[in-house]
Formats: C-alpha cells, sequence, structure tokens
C-alpha cells in the first residue's frame, strides 16, 4: 500500500538517537526549548547541543496558545524584553527562511470603566516612553478598526476606549515551532523527540547530566524550558521553583469569513478573541482556579469567556463552538517570567511564562541561550531572576499588562 | 467543573467555592527572625506537585468556611475532605497511566 503513495515529502528535521554525550541538552523542545537551541547554535556557536522532548515536538502549550504577540506591557523591563522579542520577530520569518504567517495586524486592549481607563492611558505613556508604540483610542475609532464590536452602551460594560499597539498580532504557532527545528537541525542540534527527563547527575553541586526514557545522557550544562512542568524538573534536581501549573483553556468556532480583522482583549469583561488565517475565531481568557497539570479545565470558563464574547461581538452569536482545549501553564507570583540561574552549577532556568509566553518566545531563546553560554544573564533578563523573589525587586505585571496574555 | 463536597453544606457545584492554594502553609512563628530567603518562601514558594496536592478552599457563596482538600493534580480527582487544622490524610497518588508515554 504504501509504495502506491507519492514519495514522503522532505523531512524538516532529522531523528537521531541521543548521543551519549553534548555540551549542552536543553530540556522541552517547545517554542522556548527551540528558540533557545536555535540561538545557542546560531550566536553562540554551540552546535554539539540536544533538545529533548518527552511527547512530541511543540505538543505542550506551543501549538495550544492563541497566538497573540504583542510588547504594550507597563514596567521598563518587561517593555524592555518583550519588545525586544517583537523586533526579533519582525526579522525572524527572513532569517529562519520560513513564513510562519506573522501578521502584524494589531492589538486593541479595550478598557470599560473609569479605572480601565486611567492605568491604560497611563501604560500608553510607559510604552511610549520605551520606544515601544502604542496609542489610546476613542470608542468610534475602536469601531473603524474593527468594525463588528459593539460600542453602543446597551452593554454591562461597555466600551470606554481601548489601547492600541499596531505592530501587535499573531503567527501560526506550529508553524514557528517547525521553523526553528529545521533551522536547529541544519546547525546540527539534535532534536529528540518521545525523551522524557527523568532525573539529572550531578557532581557536588553541578550538574552533569540527564537520566531519560532513552538512557543516560551526559551534558556540560543544562537548560530547563519545561513550561507547565517545570517545578517537577526543579524537584528531580533537587530545588524549588516560586511556580503554579495551571490549566489554561482556548476554543476556535468553525471557519468564516474574514470579519474580525485584529486581535481585541478585554481584560474587564475577560476574553481575547482574533480570527485565524484559516478563519476560525480564536478565543480565550483566564486560568482554571486550581493548580492542575491535566491539560484540560471545566466548561463553566467556556461559558463565561462566550458570555464575554458574545456581548462585544453580537455577530458572534451565531457562530459555533467547534473544539475547546487546555494547556498547562506555569504562573508565578509577580506574572513575569524567570529567566535565570539556578541553584544548580550548571543548570539554568527558563520558565515562569504562564499565559502569555508565546510573544516571549524569541526573547526567551535569545537572552536564555546568553545566560547558558555565558553563565551570566544578558542585560534583558537579568531582572528576571530567581533572586527577585528574595530581595523584592519584583516586577508585578498583573494588572497592567492589559490582559495576562 | 469540579463536584466538591463541603463537610458543612454537601456535595456543590466548583463555582460555589474560591480555590485557596496549597494547605498546611503557617504564618511564621517568629517573623522577625525571618531571613530574606525565609520570607520568599513563606510568600513565593509553595508546593506544586504533579500527583497529589493538600490544598484550601471556602465555600464563598455557602457557609463562606474554609476546609482542606486532597485532589490528584493529573485527574483533577478529590481524594479526601478534611477540616482546617486536621493533618493531611495517609493516601497515596495513583499511578501514572503511561509512564513513559508522555502524550498526556
Ligand atoms: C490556551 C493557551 C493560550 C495561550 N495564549 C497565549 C497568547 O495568546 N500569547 C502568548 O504570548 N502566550 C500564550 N500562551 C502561553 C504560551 O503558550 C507559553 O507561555 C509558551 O508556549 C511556553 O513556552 P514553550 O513553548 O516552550 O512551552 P511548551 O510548548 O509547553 O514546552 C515545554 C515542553 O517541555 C516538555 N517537557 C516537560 N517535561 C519534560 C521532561 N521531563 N522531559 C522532556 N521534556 C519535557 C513538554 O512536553 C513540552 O513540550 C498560551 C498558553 C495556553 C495554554
Ligand atoms: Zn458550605
Amino acid at each position: 500500500m504504501a509504495d502506491l503513495l507519492p514519495e514522503h515529502p522532505d523531512f524538516l528535521w532529522r531523528n537521531p538517537d541521543p548521543k551519549p554525550s553534548y555540551d549542552a541538552v536543553i530540556i522541552g523542545g517547545g517554542g522556548h526549548g527551540l528558540a533557545t537551541a536555535y540561538f545557542l547554535a546560531s550566536r553562540h556557536g554551540m552546535t554539539n547541543i540536544a533538545v529533548l522532548e518527552r511527547g512530541w515536538l511543540a505538543g505542550g502549550n506551543m501549538a495550544r496558545n492563541t497566538a497573540i504577540i504583542r510588547s504594550n506591557y507597563l514596567w521598563d523591563e518587561s517593555a524592555a524584553i518583550y519588545e525586544h522579542s517583537l523586533k526579533l520577530w519582525e526579522q525572524l520569518p527572513e532569517e529562519l527562511e520560513y513564513d510562519f504567517l506573522f501578521s502584524q495586524r494589531g492589538v486593541l486592549n479595550l478598557a470599560h470603566t473609569l479605572g480601565d481607563v486611567r492605568e491604560s492611558v497611563r501604560r500608553v505613556n510607559a510604552n511610549v516612553l520605551n520606544g515601544v508604540d502604542a496609542e489610546w483610542v476613542t470608542p468610534e475609532q475602536v469601531k473603524e478598526l474593527c468594525p463588528i464590536i459593539n460600542i453602543g452602551d446597551d452593554i454591562r460594560y461597555p466600551v470606554m476606549g481601548a489601547t492600541y499597539q499596531a505592530r501587535a498580532g499573531i503567527a501560526k504557532h506550529d508553524h514557528v515551532a517547525w521553523a526553528f527545528a529545521r533551522k536547529c537541525d541544519e546547525l546540527g542540534v539534535d532534536i529528540i523527540q518521545n525523551c522524557e527527563v527523568t532525573g539529572f547527575l550531578k557532581d557536588g553541586n553541578r550538574v552533569t547530566g540527564v537520566e531519560t526514557s532513552r538512557g543516560t545522557i551526559h551534558a556540560g550544562k543544562v537548560g530547563l524550558c519545561g513550561a507547565g512542568h517545570s517545578s517537577v524538573l526543579a524537584e528531580l534536581a533537587g530545588f524549588r521553583l516560586p511556580i503554579q501549573s495551571h490549566p489554561l483553556q482556548a476554543l476556535v468556532s468553525e471557519l468564516h469569513e474574514p470579519v474580525h480583522p485584529t486581535v481585541v482583549m478585554s481584560n474587564h469583561v475577560h476574553v481575547y478573541v482574533s480570527q485565524a488565517h484559516k478563519g476560525e475565531l480564536v478565543m480565550g481568557a483566564g486560568v482554571d482556579a486550581y493548580n492542575g497539570y491535566g491539560q484540560r479545565g471545566a466548561f463553566h470558563v467556556i461559558e463565561e469567556q462566550m458570555a464575554a464574547a458574545v456581548e462585544l461581538f453580537p455577530i458572534f452569536t451565531r457562530a459555533h463552538v467547534l473544539r475547546t482545549w487546555g494547556g498547562i501553564v506555569d504562573v508565578t507570583l509577580d506574572a513575569s517570567p524567570v529567566v535565570s540561574k539556578s541553584p544548580v552549577d550548571q543548570l539554568y532556568v527558563n520558565c515562569g511564562w504562564g499565559t502569555g509566553g508565546f510573544k516571549g518566545t524569541p526573547s526567551a531563546g535569545y537572552t536564555f541561550a546568553h545566560t547558558i553560554a555565558n553563565d551570566e544573564a544578558h542585560p534583558l533578563n537579568e531582572p528576571f531572576s530567581l533572586e527577585r523573589f528574595e530581595t523584592g525587586v519584583l516586577i508585578d505585571e498583573h494588572g497592567a499588562a492589559a490582559v495576562a496574555h | 467543573m469540579l463536584l466538591i463536597e463541603c463537610p458543612n453544606c454537601g456535595p456543590r457545584d466548583e463555582t460555589e467555592y474560591h480555590y485557596g492554594g496549597e494547605a498546611h502553609v503557617p504564618y511564621p512563628e517568629d517573623p522577625s527572625q525571618l531571613s530574606d530567603k525565609e520570607w520568599a518562601e513563606y510568600l513565593f514558594y509553595r508546593s506544586n506537585p504533579k500527583g497529589l496536592l493538600a490544598e484550601r478552599w471556602a465555600h464563598t457563596t455557602g457557609c463562606r468556611r474554609w476546609f482542606n482538600v486532597l485532589r490528584d493534580t493529573v485527574t483533577y480527582e478529590i481524594k479526601a475532605v478534611y477540616a482546617i487544622g486536621e493533618p493531611r490524610p495517609a493516601l497515596q497518588a495513583d499511578p501514572p497511566q503511561h509512564p513513559r508515554g508522555g502524550t498526556r
């Protein structure tokens, strides 16, 4: 039967068996692990490295997110790292030679209360001072940017305006992973799937390798990019992380004609919506309240975000939920990531990106690769160290980052 | 949606409750003696097991009282409900169904 089929198209990466030893191994084949490996190989000349993934490539949060990319964060530290990421997004399709449908269609963050309005205008001003494109738009301008939105005052929380970042947008998340994976592979990086890390080898306080479901692998350096499983990995390595893992859900409708030209996020009524290139309406909201590693959540969370969406976009009453799913997000108490050295020598942690790390994929990879290669943080991730929980220099993006995605 | 058995009111939908995170985290006995590292532990570090977690829930739209729950964070199954102040019941997590598969 198989010989009746046309030839298999070229594979984007090899599927090698693990070597006994590497200069560095990265745990987790999501976007962050792949981006880290890519920057280690392309910027730091470290090509004798491997990415170890327990399941399949991008089977975690990477291909489950709602793919929103923006950099309009309030605090200087966040604006710097997310804006750096956005600039990398702008150059990566060319650099990776892969059109992963990065679409800078703009993001509106709606304001529905006086408090929202003040916070939004403050954030716009902070963004402008940090060189991040941002503007405050009136309800009428919101309507011009997104004609299907209801700006009438007949809803519980009328739209009082919005922040608008024109350079923000979406990208096709699975293609982003494949783009990084293909380039990694070309540079000599081994991408090893179905390879679960089950333990760490140490010499004193220095990591020397990992135990995996495919045998022992020695490594000079180890980087954790386990997202929702970061705490589990850290515990295997003998330390704790300030992380709680939660289910985060999203959903899509059936395919529709293009009706929604931009990305709309609302913190207050809590929903965010864009329309994928194929035509599905893509929606998400907040995490399920409890800790969970089940990659699924409860339907009432979906129901609430649908109610919010239908109020904002009356034409969605005709749409149907086609599919819902969940990921496992790694949340910190200040809603900012950790890209840092760890208590174990030569072991590094990239985690805590929580509900909003897709947009950070390029910067996470860029700064984490720098940290691993030099055993020292890059200025961009210096503030995002584990020490901040002791010094109290938190980067509190909870309310400030509009919706947390 | 979880069905949670309130010790005072009986089984109710998850939406009637408020989640309170890890249980059995006592307030430091002598706060002025804590180092920065110990404060960080108390404020920001909580257990995050893949498996059984002892956690607090409050029945906010019912009796408004807090209680403890022992829940599996993979299957979400509630293994025990017990009063604040009672010790964690000695139960083991179910073995993972696909120890090697990694496809969950
Ligand atoms: C529903 C949803 C919507 C989201 N929406 C957005 C959004 O709109 N914008 C945005 O910026 N962000 C969003 N996010 C967040 C974003 O997806 C994550 O922050 C980001 O994907 C995390 O980095 P990652 O891609 O490396 O994670 P993952 O893809 O989860 O990668 C981690 C990998 O580690 C692997 N792993 C775990 N344990 C082991 C082990 N022991 N051995 C080997 N491998 C292991 C896992 O299998 C997994 O593949 C969303 C997330 C979800 C779930
Ligand atoms: Zn009750």
